[in-house]
């Protein structure tokens, strides 16, 4: 299978990720590479078959609706690398 | 004395026997961190003060009467779980200089037990690898052979173990990241049942398969450890419910009563010989034990690594979106807009491997190859669930390789990614079903390396895999056998 160096960039757009053109043809090989092995999965016959996304039998996890100790504002904030005490600062968006 | 070899149980009792504290047991343990690290490479932040520390409180805990097993043990942790203070970095640059504001709840409960902490483990970036070979901090070395991988995710917590620098570790196991590098560096590694473990605090790689677990230097290490760590926590809604035992009690000599199931897949095509003699006498060790040996099939083996490929990228790929430069350390500080920042922070901090598994998750979860990708994917899971229900109604306990070769070199594989990924074809199941799975020490290649065997057991029965496991241990008399590091 064969991915195109233009559907790697329009994946790598939705993922926010930026490549230089060397990376954009290393990834379209390998990804190319990869989904033909994935491709496997045609070889079965699954129309019936209910998906799993969880393995276990759990259903909602609900707990008391009570308030715990939490982290503080300082402590929520100090691995920011941007940030004025009181929120994370970005660029401006509009 | 010699904490290269020694067991948590010998420490626990020689601590409880006032032979040495656990300051003493400490600094022998930083010692020889000191002289063998050069070689090794395991550790990504080390915590000599902090362990000292502890250690101290751990004294005085024992002798109030307090503390249980792991009181005063100088563990190693995997750093892809959160320690309060203590930087953690999952092997990325993007997490450089992170600090946890909070303990995972697997380090709750190990300090309320007193363990002490020696330091933060190498490991593949987001634990994505197979040799520890994509982290940004260097790649650990297998302390039975420096040339060659320690095996991954979890490789600093093997290495670590294996080389005597810390009596036992914490690693995470999404497609065989503890089973597999604890079969190439000679130590014992359970996955436990999903949701046996709380997962609250690991940085998320893919949430439907992480486990934490254990690697020890033997089985009743491991039984130790996990009794240590499980339980229900409403912190992880995923959590398991199901009772936490103790898996030290009714651990026995003797396999009487137990059915073995040897998997045909599992000793299929590609499997090396050496690897498959190992196994073999190990089942008949297991066999001379007193258990009855049953060939089985799980015929949806095959397409385990197939449907990996999707769901663990795809699970990635909206876990690993929380890196957006903005709440977690590393920035691009000349982005001018925010979509640049994302950006340029993200493909600035991100190593090749984790951006290839990003690209992978969102091609198979953008609209139009849903549901060829991960809807299909997701289906063939419950296929290969099915497989392990069917199977259990004839054993026990799957026994097989943990991979198919025993390490391989350094370098010898990294251009090729799927090479590595195929690697991981004996592992993955167990995680896609959920069911828990452990390596133990079996033989060596022709070479010397560590061959590990793999136990897998239906949901919540670790009780089993150790049982397995101890018979295998004192059976086969290899356990003790130490590398010839320096």
């Amino acid at each position: 299978m064969s991915i195109s160096k233009e559907e790697v960039e329009k994946v790598a757009s939705l993922a926010r990720l930026e490549l230089s053109p060397a990376e954009v043809e290393l990834m379209a090989e390998q990804m190319g590479t990869v989904l033909g092995y994935v491709a496997k999965l045609d070889e079965i016959d699954a129309t019936n078959i209910k998906p799993t996304t969880h393995v276990l039998d759990i259903d909602n996890s609900f707990r008391e609706d009570v308030m715990h100790p939490s982290l503080t504002q300082a402590e929520a904030l100090a691995n920011g690398p941007d940030q004025n005490g009181e929120a994370f600062v970005v660029p401006k968006i509009i | 004395m010699d904490v290269t070899a020694l067991t948590i149980h010998a420490a626990k009792d020689a601590l409880a026997r006032g032979e040495m504290t656990s300051v003493e047991l400490t600094q022998e343990v930083l010692d020889r961190i000191d002289t063998v690290e050069p070689a090794v490479n395991a550790f990504i932040t080390r915590t000599s003060e902090g362990a000292l520390a502890q250690a101290a409180q751990a004294d005085a805990m024992r002798s109030r009467g307090a503390g249980g097993p792991l009181c005063g043990i100088p563990l190693g942790i995997k750093d892809v779980i959160c320690t309060k203070g203590v930087r953690t970095t999952a092997g990325s640059k993007i997490l450089e200089n992170f600090i946890p504001p909070y303990d995972a709840t697997v380090m709750d409960k190990l300090h309320s037990q007193g363990a002490v902490c020696v330091g933060k483990l190498s490991m593949d970036e987001f634990a994505m690898g197979s040799g520890n070979e994509n982290c940004a901090f260097g790649t650990p070395h297998n302390p039975w052979n420096l040339d060659y991988i320690c095996g991954g995710s979890s490789g600093g917590s093997a290495a670590s173990v294996a080389a005597g620098e810390c009596l036992a570790s914490l690693g995470s196991d999404t497609g065989g990241s503890i089973r597999q590098p604890a079969s190439h560096c000679g130590v014992v590694g359970i996955k436990p049942t999903y949701g046996r473990v709380s997962r609250f605090g690991l940085l998320a790689f893919a949430s439907s398969l992480d486990q934490i677990g254990p690697l020890t230097r033997d089985v009743t290490d491991a039984a130790l450890m996990l009794n240590g760590l499980g339980g229900h926590d409403p912190r992880d809604s995923t959590s398991a419910r199901a009772a936490h035992e103790d898996y030290t009690e009714g651990l026995i000599a003797g396999m009487k009563g137990l059915t073995i199931g040897i998997p045909a897949e599992y000793f299929a095509a590609g499997l090396s010989p050496e690897v498959e003699k190992v196994i073999r006498h190990g089942i008949a060790v297991l066999q001379d034990a007193g258990a009855e040996v049953k060939e089985v099939s799980l015929p949806h083996t095959e397409y385990g690594v197939a449907a990996y490929y999707i769901i663990a990228p795809a699970e990635a790929s909206s876990n690993l979106a929380r890196y957006d430069g903005v709440r977690y350390t590393h920035r691009d500080m000349n982005a001018d807009s925010l979509i640049d920042l994302y950006r340029c922070s993200r493909s600035q901090g991100f190593g090749d491997e984790v951006k290839r598994r990003i690209l992978l998750g969102t091609y198979a979860l953008s609209s139009g190859y849903y549901d060829a990708y991960y809807k299909k994917a997701s289906q063939v899971r419950t296929l290969i669930i099915e497989d392990y229900k069917n199977v259990f109604k004839e054993c026990d306990v799957l026994v097989s390789p943990v991979t198919p070769t025993p390490a391989w070199k350094i370098g010898e594989k990294s251009s090729d990614p799927l090479s590595v990924y195929l690697s991981d074809a004996l592992t993955i199941p167990a995680n896609l079903a959920g069911v828990p799975g452990m390596s133990v020490p079996c033989g060596f290649s022709e070479s010397g390396l560590p061959i590990g065997m793999q136990l897998q057991a239906p949901h919540f029965a670790e009780k089993i895999l150790l049982q397995a496991g101890l018979n295998l241990e004192q059976g086969l008399g290899i356990q003790g056998k130490q590398p010839a590091l320096s």
